[in-house]
């Protein structure tokens, strides 16, 4: 048995599962719909402001979206003891982690997708520096908050608050990435620096952590 | 005692030895030290917080000793053999929101069978357990009896050599129950081994090979006949 097959597999069922629920997808939407509207008003900044915060806006606003869809993710697994039917079959521990990986980058992608414009609109911004560069970092950064959070949403998984554990691991931690996406971002809005190293740091966060979180992902399955 | 089995020769499918099992302060299992031969079906019975599940789920490889050793079917890694373990929990472990095939067949990824293999493989698993692999319906909005047999289907998919199976007749009519007897003791003819906790021991009372009494963590009984005033 590959791991890819069982990723794919794996990958669908979420898939599938989501859309017939959308129960991530609709928490994470109308929460950041809240955020860009809340404080827009709140500051009503200029454009030259707004080039200035909206990249710790979109963010900070994308970190906490991720953290219901992370919950979500898991929460499905825990429903009838599903996860022990996984855990009892030969499947590999890391297709599970990575399908699970897959499918909430692909929910933040989405949701990326459909907020820009509502940013774009609400903050009336427009990109000094070169717009392309926005890609990959919001490639990078979505995939450092997804990775770290999928598995951290894993450990916190049998504890009883688990709502509240997950952001208490994952913040601290998404420290670094955090400040890479923000700034890269900042810094193609305003044109004033070039983001290479914060690009460089994104893609040196994401290969450690991801290594990392494959290594221990199967103990943290096997865990009682 | 009960006919000797053909295969009575063979190695035994599961040994515990010693095993101990602690949550905490609390040790669910005591040092159950037992043998489970192949080809035969096992009752385990016992009051609630007996250790019952504690022990197959420990068999599974879901929990581990906190002392003793388990072997299964020859290996003492459980992960090494669990393509050979069929294993039905309390809960489903089944999706709500998918319906039985697609259940079946998301599981059935989990143990290498792909495609056509998947599809006939499902549906034979289904109908073993008297459900109509057509029924579209999310398993959610199934009553708890047809969730059961789904869920005693999707424990025999991969066709285990060990089966593994807590209170299958739980919330399932005296009829279906008595129907999944029947297959459990056709089970057992085709060689395969079945640990089965119940409550409800009538219902394999001529078709296991042996009875096992638990209480507080150890095995305190094995007996070949159901004892009187024990259904």
């Amino acid at each position: 048995m590959t791991l890819l097959a069982v990723l794919r597999a794996t990958l669908a069922k979420d898939l599938r599962l989501e859309w017939r629920s959308k129960d991530a997808i609709n928490a994470m939407l109308f929460f950041s719909l809240l955020v860009v509207v809340i404080f827009s008003f709140a500051f009503e900044p200029t454009a030259e402001e707004s080039r200035r915060i909206a990249g710790g806006l979109v963010w900070v606003a994308f970190l906490f979206a991720a953290s219901v869809v992370l919950n979500q993710t898991w929460a499905r697994e825990l429903h009838n003891h599903v996860l022990d039917a996984y855990r009892v079959s030969p499947a590999p521990a890391n297709s599970l982690f990575l399908a699970k990986a897959f499918g909430n980058f692909m929910f933040m992608i989405v949701l990326e997708a459909l907020m820009t414009p509502l940013f774009i609109a609400f903050y009336r911004l427009r990109a000094v520096g070169p717009a392309w560069e926005l890609l990959p970092i919001a490639i990078l950064g979505t995939w450092a908050l997804v990775v770290n959070g999928t598995f951290f949403a894993a450990i916190s998984l049998r504890t009883r608050s688990r709502e509240v554990m997950l952001p208490l691991l994952l913040f601290p931690i998404s420290v670094p990435a955090l400040l890479g996406m923000v700034n890269a971002t900042t810094a193609v809005l305003t044109g004033e620096e070039s983001s290479r190293f914060w690009i460089t740091l994104l893609v040196a966060y994401d290969v450690v952590f991801t290594i990392a979180c494959l290594l221990l992902f199967e103990t943290i399955l096997e865990a009682e | 005692m009960p006919e000797p089995h053909p295969n009575s020769d063979a190695p035994p499918t599961v040994i515990t030895n010693g095993v101990i099992k602690q949550f905490g302060r609390f040790a669910a299992l005591r040092g159950v030290t037992a043998e489970f031969a192949a080809g035969r079906l096992y009752v385990i019975l016992g009051d609630n917080g007996a250790g019952k599940t504690t022990l197959l789920r420990t068999i599974a490889g879901l929990a581990q000793p906190t002392r003793g050793s388990i072997s299964v079917l020859g290996a003492k890694e459980i992960k090494t053999v669990c393509s050979q373990i069929g294993y039905m929990a309390h809960p489903s472990l089944l999706y709500d929101e998918m319906s039985g095939m697609e259940n079946l067949r998301y599981f059935a990824e989990l143990y290498g069978i792909h495609d056509d293999a998947a599809n006939s493989t499902c549906r034979e698993a289904i109908t073993s357990v008297k459900l109509d692999p057509e029924l579209n319906r999310p398993v959610g909005q199934y009553s708890q009896g047809m969730r059961q047999r789904m869920s005693l289907a999707r424990a025999l998919l991969n066709d285990p050599k060990l089966l593994l199976l807590d209170e299958p007749f739980s919330n399932v009519d005296f009829h279906s129950a008595q129907e999944m007897a029947g297959l459990l003791a056709q089970m057992r003819d085709h060689e395969k081994t079945l640990l089965v906790v119940t409550h409800q021991p009538g219902l394999l009372e001529s078709v296991a090979d042996e009875f096992i009494w638990m209480n507080s963590g150890k095995i305190v009984d094995r007996t070949s006949k159901l004892r009187a005033g024990s259904q």
